[in-house]
This record gives structure tokens, C-alpha cells and sequence, in this order.
């Protein structure tokens, strides 16, 4: 069993009492412990089950690397899925459950895919669910739907309760990691001048420098990484950082860091989560090492850990994670372990070194504490099912036969270490095989570079691959110091700390246990504990073919899990060398990406959430909308008035209303959103010619004139009305979504292409406040308003004149999107409500009556007339639309104006705009496809022709709609069937005219 | 995330503040042009791993478009230079060349 010993425990308050529960089971742990070592110290060593065999596992490691011990955390909204026991620090009544079991942790109905594990072999799912192809929709996707999936995702409907930000910091180095090579290498850097960021993802700083002993300056490890933290705080130009992962790096020096600021409190109040987004001219990624465990028979059984964990939760925690510990090693380190233990008065019955000749210094310092060592030994297999009872002793270079058990209740193992060395590789540094010290350390000649071409990130202590105090500290000076240089700063001072020379006995590689070990024992070798996957899967994956070790990752998935292989990737991919007969750098690594340890989805998004994802634009207008009825309709980033609703009214009703009392007395319409781009300078018109399919340059000042602009495809991409305002002055009208693009757009050519051409351009969208005045007594209430002559004369259809209406200056323009007497009358933004307010009070007397962009669409449609985004969808040129009197026959050359005589484009068999209206007056459903004979070549229905918009007029009583038909013009009254929605059921329709309502013109032109 | 520096307003701006315009130094073919000429103004487009030139837009920024030479292997940046010309300069050739011996692009190198 795992217990709190009487002493020890550096990170803890033995004072303290902090109550939590897991699984429903009340427990105590102590001020600064982990949710893990918490566990341990309550003898929870079983926290969860694996994933596809649904196989006890316990606690492995002590930091990020952790596979097994992910919880549910929190409860209702705070509820969290897939939290590492190991990085989750205990706070007053932390709520904790595990996952992956039914109906309990203890007891798991699961389990029973372990009996079927010679079948669940790797590649299972692409193997077993192929036939017959029918069973995969109805019965392989919902049951393995149901098994699939690790820890439980929040409801759908709850909203995360917590806050996140974004942080933006611009340093010159930034450090990566605050153990003592971290530390050393900010305060080498910070002596420069240089502004320095050092992030450490613990609580705490100095690393695992203090777990495992040694002495720098003369101090112990603990009070050397107190003085320094100290100095580097006194310096003003450099910023530390704790519980902040550094995430991720990118290109030019943009690194990710992950702040969790609440997370280890029980009352939070500010931000939980703070993304830091970080422009760093130089990285030291000081990320430290991470041990690998050694895959032998039963490895993955509750009480099995790393050699460094069961160090980290003794020293650090004052656990003892056994009564009983055996240690299994191929290298000098784990042997600290057995010490540690031993001294604090725990029983280590055996040291088992899979070296012939054992270790140096370490081994002999353990065996004169009387721990008994056995050589050239390895562990056959582990007893025990939810926790260890003993473990088979056998030699190293056989298959397994075992010479002795050995009772015990905790294994700690270590496969020697590999350097972390994610940071380096996320944006292309490459690697290099270190044979001597059997891993890959960067490769200094091959590292990310940045917008000068030159390298940012630089790997300092056991990232680089140094493993002794001694060397971590003097290549973390170094390493300080040359980013330093390299930034122009002076040389630094500082002193390099010392540490005595340790010299231990190199490692064994051992990636399978023992050497050659038999098959039940290798199908019992876990290499990733979260995911399932062992030794005998990436050798059944090799003998199948799977030589790139990319592919094996993916046909086994094997690292794959929420810890991204951090444990097994290295195991697994000697594995595959070894069972290719390759070298371990010929097979090379799978790659590393970013976030090093997955990140919250609130910390992305941020601020960005709610009501302010996007900004939201409004008119002058807007709050007289909200107070009077508005159903709103989002328009690009604009919120526009479908309709206005009143007492007991529906959406249709209200609409059928307003198109009513526009037709037949007075509509109003805010206008505001249509943009207004004004293009001014000796050349506009010119400019303007190559813009517009149409010809501008002949508009004379106080005329308006209707114009299409279309992409160099060909593709009609905008229209509106153009405004003469003098000889070098245009007003550009776009549609309400198309401002800023066609503003772009016109920068585009003017700065790219035609850059000599003497032409300015501003967009004044928000500038003006727009209202449309409409209907048969629209001039009656512009001549009560009074101040100017809007009669037919003066200022007749397509005019335009400045003036002013009740004392409000004003720009009146005669144009009708709607086929009635309309005048749109601009007002400066800020006397746009006061304006409003003046026509609605006069309209009075004609129940003038604001409508929306559902009654606008309505009649624009009565009139035939197109609307971008419904009868265009970027594949539509001017021509399909019976466009050809808006294109110029004169211009030599307008934008799109070679796409449009391009084979497909004049091409006759193109679909035509036309009307169509069905045979008993109801609506068409919109976006339905005109059947046409025959099938194609998918034996799908050949089409002729779909529906683009689509109404019921309230003007004439019945459906209409337009549509695209092939050689639709000239079939007139010719009835074709469109297919509704349901894909059966048969709608037909008559071709006619699209101009539905007032034909010759008569109501705009009095 | 990549980073450039504006010609026009000197600013140090980060890839939010910028709109990717594609391939630079392409010559407009309008009316008359052949289809073949057509065809390789509108969709004919260089994808060199290695040195590109390629238009960018400040657009939360200044709002001028520019020029910038890049490798798209490395993101090293060469050199930025406004867009109102019709080939890179020649100190930016010349820096490329010393980076990148043997480089070609188009029918520069």
C-alpha cells in the first residue's frame, strides 16, 4: 500500500488538512499536494481504466507525461473531463471521479475485452468491421461509438461559467521551463539587459533538481534555486511566471503559454485561464527530461511507476508509494530511488539491473545500505491485477523462465530518460540519435529559424541531452549567455555555478524485458498505457508492413492518446527498429506538435465569446428598431430589421403588412448599411469604366446610374447605384455585405495595377444615415417636410440633389428598388434618428410604416429585380441574368470583360434567369432543382434549372419566384417540375417574365 | 505566425494584421488576349518550395499592399518592398542569391 510517511515532504504543509472526494469517497490530503500524491496518501494507487481493455491502471509518473490518472473533475458546468491527477493541484473540496468503466472503477464489465485481447490486436477495427458493408452503419458505428471515447464532455447545453483572456508580451528571450538550467540560463541572459519571460507549468521552481540531490556553490539544491529566484525577481527586466506552460512555438519566434491562474483555488474570482501570446526573439527551452518506463510483462499493473515518480512523490510528498519496492532498472539513476527509500526507512527488496556488471557509485553506495542487487537480471512478468503482489525474476538475455518471486507491493522502473524536446521540434528542429546516452537530443546544427533566417530556439540541460548537475548548469551559462550575444547585448558576467563531478556507469538499452521474451509475456508489455498499445501490436503492425513509423502510429495508435506519447513514443519506435532490423535514427520520430500538454478551449477562444465573438455594427437607427418590434436579421456584421413585429403579429403577417401599406401609400426602410464609397480624382471615371460592366464616365453629375462590378473570373460579384456627385466626384453605392470587400477590391487595382492613375477612394458607409421613403405618397410627405423642389421635373427618376427636408441637410436620391415613387435621403450619421423621428411623425397622416428586409426582398422580387447572394453565388455572370443592357458594347476593357467571352461562358446551354410561378399559386421551395429526362452518370435525375428566390407576393396574391433555366427565355409559359425538399415530391411551375408587378414602369414614374 | 515589416509605414506587423494576396509580378492579360494568356493570368500560379515572392496587404494597418520574397520552406523573410513595381529590386536579388545560391523563380534567379 502507498501511505504518508511521519516526515519528509518538501512541498506539502503537514499542518494543513484539505478534504476532497473521489468517487464519491471522502479523503484528506495536505496544502500543496497534488491531486495524485493526494491520492497516494489515501492508498488510492487504482485510479482508472485503460482504454480498449478496460485494464486497472494506477498512477505512473508525477508530472505532464502522466497517461493513466486522468479524472472528471468539478461538477454541473465546472465539470472537466481528462485532468492529469498528476498536474491537478488539491485545493478544499476538489471533487474528483474516474473514467472509462461500468458500472464501477472496481468492478468493470469492460474488462472483459481483455479476455479478447489475441483478438483486439492492432489494425481490429479495420480488419473486423469491413463486411458485410451494411452492418457498419447499423450496428459497428453505434457500438463502437458507445465503447469509444475517454472521460465524459460537458452537456451540450451547459455554458462554460469561467472567464479566459488573451495576453500579449514582446521579450527578447524567453525561457521555457524553470528548473535550475531554466533559472540559470534567464539570469546568464537577464545580466545582458535583455528583456527576459520565464515560464515554469509547476507551482514551484528549481524542477526535480532538489528530488534529486547534489549540491551546487556549496548549497543544497533547494537554497541555490531560492537565491536565485531571488536575484532574478530583483532584476526589473526580467518577468517570472509560474503554473504557465509554454504551449507551443511558431514560426518567427510566436510562442503559446498556457497560465492557469485559478485552477488551484476552491473560490476563484478573475481569469481562469490566460493565453499568453509571446513574440520572443530567442527561446531557451529548458523543458527538462522525462523517463522512460521498460515495457516487461504486466508492466501497466497499479503500483508499477517511474523510478523518478516514486523519488518525486517521496521527497516531494513524503508518500511512500509501497511498503514493499522493487526497483528494475538499465542505468545508474533509478538506483537514487532505491536510496531514497531505503533511507527513509522502506523496504527495497531487490535492486533488479539489467546491466551484466550493474552500475557504479549509485549501486554501491545502495548495497552498502544493504539493498540487495541483482545483475544482468530482468523482471519476467508482475503479479497481481489491481495492484502489485510480486514480480518474476528471470535472466535478462532469456525468454522469461523465472528463477525466483519476489513479493512486493510497488515496482519502480527506468528505462534511462529522453529529453523533452517538443519546443524544439514544433517548428522544425530537427533531431539526432545520441547512441551513447540512447536518446534523441537536438540537433544544434538544424534548428527552427526565424523571419531573419537565422536560429531562435536553443535547447539548454537535460533538453540538450545533459544529464549530470554539473553539465546541466554549465550549458544553461552558456547557452544564456550566447542568446544573449546573439541579440547584440554585451557578454554577460555571471559566475558559472559549480557542481561536483559525478560520473556514473552508462546505460543499457533495453526496449523489450527480458531480451527475448516470450510472446504471452510481450502481449502483456505495454508500450502506451492510455491507449493500449503493446510491444506485440507494433511487431504485428511491422510484420504487416508498417515500416514508416508515422503509419505504425496511426495503424496501432500507439501515442496517439491525450499525452501524445510522451511516454511511449520512444519504446514503441525501438520497437519497430528493432522489428524492421533498422537503426532507431533510421526509423526516426513521429512529430511533435503543439500544445505540449492539451490547453482549454475557453483560454483559444478567450475573450471572443457571447455577445462579443465579432463586433457588432449599428445604425443610427438601431434603437429605435430594438424598442419597436424589430425581428432582427444578421447582415454581414450588421443586425437589420427582417420585419417590424406588432402586438398578436407573425413574421408573415408583419411582412405581408408592410408590403401592403408600402404599395399602396408609404413604406420606410433604413438604408443606412448600404455602403457609400466615395471615388474621387481626375481619373475616377476612368477607374471607374474598369470597375463596372457598365459606363460611368459618361454619367453626368447629378445623375445616377445602376451598375455591376464582376471579379476578373467573370463573376458578378456586386451591384448598386452609382452617383455623379461633380466631374472628379463618384458615390459608389454596394450592397449592405459588400462595403469593405468592394472598397478593398477597388484598393487592390488601384494600388497593384493601375497605381499611376490619379484616384483616392474612402469608404463613408457609417458616414450617413440612409432612409428610403417609398410609395405613392412618398413626394407627399417629402413636400410636407418641405425646404426643397422634389417634383418630377426637378428632380426626376435616377436624380439626385442636395437640399434640405425640415431644416436637415440632406442628399435625395430618386432610385426604386422596389418599383414604387422612392426617394433614399442621406443625413449625417448623427442627425439620422432625429431625421427618422421627424418623417415617421409626418408620415403620419399616410400611416407611413417602416418595413424590412424581408418586404424590400419581396418587392425587389415582384420587380424582377436581382439580389446578390440569391440569384448570384459566385459562379454567375451578368449575362445569365438578362443583364446585357447594364454591360457596355463600347468599353475595349472592364474587369471580367475577357473571363465573359471565354467557351463556357457564352456557351447557350448556360441556365437563364426567368420567372416562374406554380400552377396553383403556392410557393416554391427555395433552392429546388428542375428535374430534366434522364439520369446521369451517378444515376442521379438530370436537372434543367433551380429555384433562386422565392416568395409569396402579398401584392398579387400568389407564389413567384426566380430561377436559373437552361434556354429558360426562350420556353416561355412552358410548365417544367422542380422537386421539393423531401427529394419526392413535385412542385411545377411556369416559366414567365420576372418582372411580376408593373411591367412598363408606371408607379416609379410619376 | 509570420511577421513583416511594412515598406510603406515601417511597421513590424504580425500575420493578423495582414491579408496573404498571392503570387506578385503577374502581368494582366484583359480583351484580346489569347486563351492560353488568359488562362495563365488567371490560374497559372508558382508553387516553389523555396524562394516566392508574393503580394501581402496591410490591412489593419496602414491599408498599403506590398511585396515581400519568402522562403516557404524556412518562412525566412528576404526583404519587403512596395508593391508599384514590376520586379523586385536588385539589393533584394542580390541578398536572396547570397542566401540561396542557385535560387530560381519565374524567370528570375
Amino acid at each position: 500500500m502507498s501511505i504518508r510517511l511521519a516526515t519528509g515532504g518538501r512541498l506539502i504543509d503537514r499542518n494543513s488538512t484539505v478534504k476532497f472526494t473521489f468517487n464519491g469517497k471522502s479523503m484528506t490530503g495536505a496544502d500543496g499536494d497534488t491531486l495524485a500524491s493526494a491520492l497516494l496518501a489515501n492508498d488510492q494507487m487504482l485510479v482508472g481504466r485503460s482504454f480498449k481493455y478496460h485494464r486497472p491502471r494506477g498512477i505512473v509518473a508525477s508530472g505532464a507525461e502522466e497517461p493513466n490518472a486522468l479524472v472528471n473533475l468539478g461538477q454541473g458546468a465546472h465539470h472537466e473531463p481528462n485532468q492529469r491527477a498528476t498536474t491537478t493541484e488539491l485545493f478544499p473540496n476538489l471533487i474528483a471521479t474516474s473514467q472509462n468503466h461500468w458500472p464501477s472503477l472496481e468492478y468493470d464489465i469492460g474488462a472483459l475485452n481483455g479476455f479478447f485481447a489475441r483478438y483486439l490486436t492492432a489494425g481490429f477495427y479495420y480488419k473486423t468491421f469491413m463486411q458485410p458493408r451494411a452492418f457498419w452503419k447499423h450496428v459497428y458505428e453505434p457500438f463502437i461509438r458507445q465503447s469509444a471515447g475517454l472521460g465524459k464532455a460537458p452537456d451540450p447545453e451547459t455554458r462554460d461559467p469561467d472567464i479566459y483572456e488573451h495576453f500579449y508580451a514582446f521579450v527578447d528571450v524567453l525561457v521555457v521551463g524553470g528548473g535550475v538550467a531554466g533559472l540559470q540560463a534567464a539570469r546568464a541572459a537577464g545580466e545582458s539587459g535583455a528583456k527576459v519571460l520565464v515560464l515554469e507549468q509547476t507551482a514551484f521552481w528549481g524542477g526535480r533538481a532538489p528530488v534529486d540531490g547534489g549540491e551546487i556553490d556549496g548549497l543544497s539544491p533547494d537554497d541555490w534555486i531560492k537565491k536565485t529566484v531571488q536575484a532574478l525577481e530583483a532584476m526589473p527586466n526580467v518577468t517570472l511566471r509560474t503554473r504557465n506552460m509554454g504551449a507551443g512555438v511558431y514560426d518567427h519566434g510566436y510562442v503559446l503559454g498556457y497560465e492557469r491562474l485559478t485552477d488551484h483555488l476552491a473560490n476563484t474570482r478573475g481569469p481562469r485561464h490566460r493565453l499568453w501570446r509571446i513574440r520572443a526573439r530567442q527561446v531557451i527551452a529548458a523543458t527538462g527530461a522525462i523517463e522512460r518506463p521498460i515495457s516487461f510483462a504486466g508492466n501497466d499493473v497499479p503500483g508499477v511507476m517511474l523510478a523518478s515518480a516514486a523519488r518525486d512523490y517521496l521527497i516531494n510528498f513524503g508518500i511512500a508509494v509501497g511498503r514493499k519496492t522493487v526497483v528494475v532498472t538499465n542505468n545508474d539513476d533509478a538506483y537514487r530511488t532505491a536510496i531514497a527509500l531505503k533511507k527513509a526507512g522502506q523496504d527495497v527488496p531487490v535492486v533488479i539491473d539489467a546491466r551484466e556488471f550493474g552500475g557504479g557509485a549509485l549501486m554501491q553506495e545502495a548495497k552498502a545500505l544493504g539493498i540487495r542487487v541483482e545483475t544482468g537480471r530482468a523482471i519476467a512478468k508482475v503479479k497481481g491485477g489491481k495492484r502489485v503482489t510480486g514480480v518474476a525474476l528471470c535472466a535478462m538475455a532469456g525468454g522469461g523462465a523465472m528463477v525466483e518471486e519476489i513479493a512486493c507491493d510497488a515496482v519502480a522502473m527506468s528505462g534511462g530518460w529522453s529529453p523533452v524536446v517538443h519546443l524544439w521540434s514544433h517548428c522544425g528542429g530537427k533531431l539526432t540519435w545520441d547512441d551513447e546516452q540512447s536518446f534523441f537530443r537536438p540537433d544544434s546544427s538544424k534548428a527552427p529559424t526565424g523571419a531573419d533566417g537565422q536560429a531562435f530556439v536553443v535547447c539548454a540541460g537535460a533538453a540538450d541531452g545533459h544529464m549530470h548537475l554539473r553539465y546541466v548548469l554549465q550549458d544553461a551559462d552558456l547557452k544564456g549567455k550566447g542568446v544573449a550575444v546573439s541579440l547584440g547585448c554585451d557578454r554577460p558576467q555571471t559566475t558559472l555555478p559549480t557542481a561536483p563531478d559525478s560520473v556514473e556507469t552508462p546505460l543499457m538499452p533495453v526496449w523489450l524485458m527480458p531480451a527475448n521474451a516470450w510472446d504471452d509475456l510481450r502481449m502483456k508489455a505495454w508500450l502506451d498505457f492510455q491507449n493500449d498499445v503493446k510491444v506485440s501490436d507494433v511487431q504485428l503492425a511491422a510484420r504487416e508492413g508498417y515500416e514508416s513509423v508515422e503509419h505504425t502510429k496511426r495503424y496501432t495508435t500507439l501515442g496517439m492518446a491525450t499525452d501524445q506519447g510522451k511516454l511511449s513514443n520512444i519504446n514503441g519506435l525501438a520497437t519497430l527498429a528493432a522489428s524492421l532490423g533498422e537503426d532507431i535514427p533510421n526509423v526516426g520520430t513521429t512529430t511533435f506538435r503543439p500544445p505540449y500538454t492539451p490547453i482549454s478551449m475557453g483560454a483559444i477562444a478567450g475573450e471572443a465569446r457571447g455577445e462579443i465573438f465579432q463586433p457588432l455594427r449599428k445604425t443610427p437607427l438601431h434603437d429605435w428598431h430594438e424598442a419597436n418590434g424589430a425581428h432582427w436579421e444578421p447582415v454581414g456584421h450588421w443586425r437589420r430589421p427582417y420585419c417590424f413585429l406588432r402586438d398578436g403579429e407573425d413574421v408573415e403577417q408583419a411582412v405581408h403588412r408592410e408590403v401592403l401599406a408600402t404599395r399602396n401609400s408609404l413604406g420606410l426602410l433604413d438604408a443606412s448599411t448600404l455602403g457609400k464609397i466615395i471615388v474621387k480624382g481626375p481619373d475616377a471615371g476612368r477607374f471607374l469604366d474598369m470597375l463596372y460592366t457598365n459606363m460611368m464616365s459618361t454619367l453626368k453629375p447629378g445623375k445616377c446610374r445602376y451598375g455591376l462590378m464582376c471579379s476578373e473570373n467573370g463573376f458578378l460579384s456586386d451591384d448598386g447605384v452609382v452617383a455623379r456627385i461633380d466631374e472628379d466626384t463618384f458615390l459608389c453605392h454596394t450592397t449592405t455585405g459588400g462595403a469593405d470587400r468592394i472598397h478593398a477590391h477597388m484598393e487592390e487595382w488601384l494600388q497593384t495595377e493601375w497605381w499611376d492613375w490619379q484616384v483616392y477612394t474612402a469608404n463613408v458607409t457609417e458616414q450617413y444615415a440612409q432612409v428610403a421613403v417609398v410609395g405613392p405618397n412618398a413626394r407627399k410627405l417629402l413636400e410636407k417636410l418641405g425646404g426643397m423642389d422634389v417634383g418630377k421635373e426637378t428632380l426626376p427618376f435616377m436624380g439626385w440633389v442636395d437640399g434640405t427636408l425640415a431644416g436637415f441637410p440632406v442628399r435625395v436620391y430618386r432610385i426604386s428598388f422596389s418599383g414604387e415613387l422612392s426617394y433614399e435621403i442621406a443625413v449625417p450619421a448623427h442627425l439620422g434618428r432625429a431625421f427618422w423621428d421627424k418623417v415617421l411623425e409626418a408620415g403620419a397622416e399616410w400611416d407611413a410604416t417602416p418595413y424590412g428586409t424581408e418586404a424590400l426582398h419581396i418587392m425587389r422580387a415582384e420587380k424582377g429585380f436581382i439580389m446578390i447572394g440569391d440569384e448570384t453565388d459566385g459562379t454567375i455572370i451578368p449575362q445569365d441574368l438578362g443583364l446585357h443592357w447594364a454591360i457596355s458594347k463600347k468599353k475595349d476593357d472592364y474587369l471580367g470583360k475577357r473571363a465573359q467571352a471565354r467557351s463556357h461562358m457564352t456557351d447557350p446551354e448556360r441556365w437563364q434567369l426567368v420567372g416562374l410561378e406554380t400552377l396553383d399559386g403556392s410557393v416554391l421551395p427555395d433552392g429546388a432543382y428542375a428535374v430534366a429526362p434522364g439520369n446521369n452518370a451517378n444515376g442521379q435525375r438530370n436537372t434543367q434549372g433551380r429555384v433562386t428566390s422565392t416568395y409569396h407576393s402579398p401584392t398579387l396574391g400568389k407564389g413567384i419566384a426566380m430561377g436559373l433555366v437552361r434556354h429558360g427565355p426562350d420556353r416561355m409559359d412552358e410548365v417544367i417540375t422542380f422537386i421539393g425538399d423531401d427529394g419526392e415530391t413535385e412542385h411545377k411551375a411556369r416559366i414567365v417574365n420576372p418582372v411580376f408587378f408593373d411591367p412598363e414602369g408606371e408607379k416609379q414614374n410619376v | 505566425m509570420l511577421t513583416f515589416e511594412c515598406p510603406c509605414c515601417g511597421a513590424h506587423a504580425d500575420e493578423t494584421e495582414l491579408h496573404a494576396g498571392g503570387e506578385a509580378h503577374i502581368k494582366r492579360f484583359g480583351p484580346g488576349a489569347s486563351d492560353d494568356d488568359f488562362e495563365g493570368y488567371l490560374f497559372t500560379r508558382e508553387n516553389p518550395k523555396g524562394v516566392h515572392f508574393e503580394r501581402w496587404r496591410h490591412v489593419n494597418g496602414c491599408g498599403k499592399w506590398f511585396h515581400a520574397a519568402r522562403c516557404t520552406m524556412t518562412m525566412e523573410v528576404f526583404g519587403t518592398y512596395p508593391a508599384q513595381t514590376f520586379q523586385p529590386p536588385k539589393d533584394l536579388l542580390d541578398k536572396i542569391t547570397e542566401k540561396r545560391p542557385g535560387w530560381s523563380w519565374r524567370d528570375l534567379s
